[in-house]
């Protein structure tokens, strides 16, 4: 049976046996970053052709279908030519931040990779606070921004970055918030463990409305902070050009561009790690035949599917939403969300307490 | 009070949130039927609206003849300043003069496809046509002499 853990345990033993501990410790984090960057390279491409495909369909166009069969090497032309664009910076600008923020992003998305889990025992850091280690480091982002706003000299680009930052500070509290609630009813913030906790059945459906309630805040809320329409306040195209990332062009562009499309994918796993499950199948109940059936889908499809699937959700807001004003905004968080999750917060805790959940 | 509005806030924003995602999402599902007219693959085929204006031709028969007179109707209809009539004066067999077009100039970068040059033509000499890919590299090629070389005005058109 191949699986990533087999593979990985394999490749393990070999460079033990066969190189020494130093050696195979330093080839196995070069292997885990080629990885993680192929796995970047590849979700940006599909990431980019399927946002394009997603909204063309929803607006009743074609979408992109020249390049290839079906438009499918669009995001290939794209990147070629993103990639032999030149790399400009302003003459006002600070040469150090402006060039240094992209990198930043890209760095903040690369950390977020380490303790998710893909599929069955295969993880690149099996961390034991996972989940606070996902909330603390996905808060870098805004510096990313902030700098990229601030570098380049631009009054657009200043107000996009500074929104971003009000924007990321207040949304950040209802993600965590509804992150906690997933924490208290599985008791760890151990990634592996939370998704062990959901054998038996998924917290969405183990957990009641507050797990429901939970889910939807968090969606919103992971919405907002990976800057995505309807709270694209950062960007704007419409008012600011293109917010922080006015400045760029080339590939320091493209790595804000793809550094989103990962956040996104990101988001979307940690969010069906919580709320779907992670690799676990689907199981129902008592019906034995079903859940064997369910249990022969690779644990990596599973993953992979629920991530696409909560992918699609974030672009079917972007593509059915109009942008939300920067006071409306706030609104949405302090007055309605952040008061929604405390409470739910409070029905959870009462309810793992009392053991009401399956 | 506050409560009960708070609520309902909650409950109508969620309401049409949702009610807009059902529509793209029926979108989603319908979207091979495209509303839109499709281009550059089916140009043989392409189906304009009967309403569609693309440029003023002048119509010409078999013989090469037209039927403008050079009254210049359509220049002083014309709202800016598409039109130039150039006329000459032609000898007739009995030896008088008349007026006669020379050049019909037509500055499509200028025109507006108003449609006021044809309604105003007494004769009918002149129509829009449907053509639409008007790019061309250099601008005075937009400049059109409307009147072909060698034609003249058709007999009894007055």
């Amino acid at each position: 049976m191949w699986s990533f853990s087999d593979i990985a345990n394999n490749l393990h033993q070999w460079l033990y046996a066969n190189v020494g501990s130093t050696w195979a410790t330093v080839i196995e984090m070069v292997l885990a970053g080629i990885a993680v960057i192929t796995l970047f390279a590849v979700l940006g491409l599909v990431l980019v052709l399927m946002e394009r495909k997603v909204s063309a369909w929803m607006q009743i166009r074609l979408g992109p279908n020249r390049v290839g069969p079906k438009g499918m090497l669009q995001s290939f032309a794209d990147t070629l030519k993103l990639m032999v664009k030149e790399g400009f910076t302003p003459g006002g600008a600070d040469k150090f931040l402006f060039n240094f923020a992209p990198y930043l992003s890209i760095i903040v998305a690369m950390l977020l990779m380490a303790p998710i889990a893909f599929a069955k025992n295969f993880q690149l850091w099996n961390i034991n606070i996972g989940v606070l280690y996902i909330s603390a480091i996905s808060s870098i982002s805004v510096i990313s921004i902030l700098m990229a706003g601030w570098a380049s000299n631009n009054k657009y680009s200043l107000v996009g970055a500074m929104r971003s930052g009000a924007q990321i500070v207040s949304y950040e509290l209802s993600a965590g918030l509804s992150v906690i609630t997933i924490v208290v009813l599985a008791g760890s913030l151990n990634i592996p463990d939370i998704i062990h906790s959901q054998a038996n059945g998924w917290w969405i459906f183990k957990g009641h409305i507050p797990v429901l309630i939970a889910f939807v805040i968090f969606i919103i809320a992971v919405t907002a902070e990976t800057n995505r329409a309807p709270f694209d306040m950062a960007e704007a195209e419409s008012e600011l050009t293109a917010g922080f990332h006015t400045e760029y062009s080339g590939m320091k562009f493209a790595l804000f561009f793809l550094a989103e499309y990962v956040n996104v994918f990101i988001v979307c796993a940690i969010g069906a790690t919580l709320f779907l499950g992670g690799w676990m199948p689907l199981h129902i109940g008592s019906w034995e035949g079903f859940n064997r059936v369910m249990d022969y889908i690779p644990s990596s499809l599973w993953f992979f599917g629920k991530i696409f699937l909560l992918i699609f959700l974030i672009m079917w807001f972007r593509w059915s939403f109009p942008r939300l004003r920067i006071d409306q905004l706030l609104n949405l968080e302090w007055k309605y969300l952040l008061p929604i999750s405390m409470i739910n917060l409070l029905l959870a805790t009462v309810m793992a307490i009392g053991g009401w959940h399956f | 009070m506050f409560l009960k509005t708070y609520i309902k806030d909650i409950y109508t924003g969620v309401t049409s949130l949702l009610k807009g995602m059902r529509r793209t999402g029926y979108y989603f599902t319908h979207h091979k039927e495209i509303i839109t007219q499709q281009y550059p693959d089916n140009r043989a085929t392409l189906n304009l609206p009967e309403r569609f204006k693309g440029e003023v031709v002048m119509t010409h028969d078999t013989n090469n003849e037209h039927a403008c007179t050079g009254c210049t109707a359509c220049e002083l209809a014309c709202p800016n300043a598409t039109i130039k009539i150039i006329t000459k004066f032609d000898i007739t067999p009995e030896g008088k003069k008349k007026k006669a077009i020379d050049k019909f100039v037509y500055h499509l970068e200028l025109c507006t496809m108003c449609n006021l040059c044809v309604e105003a033509c007494p004769t009918g000499a002149i129509k829009m046509d449907q053509t639409f890919e008007h790019s061309v590299f250099d601008r005075s090629r937009l400049t059109k002499i409307l009147n072909q070389p060698g034609s003249k005005i058709r007999e009894g058109v007055e």
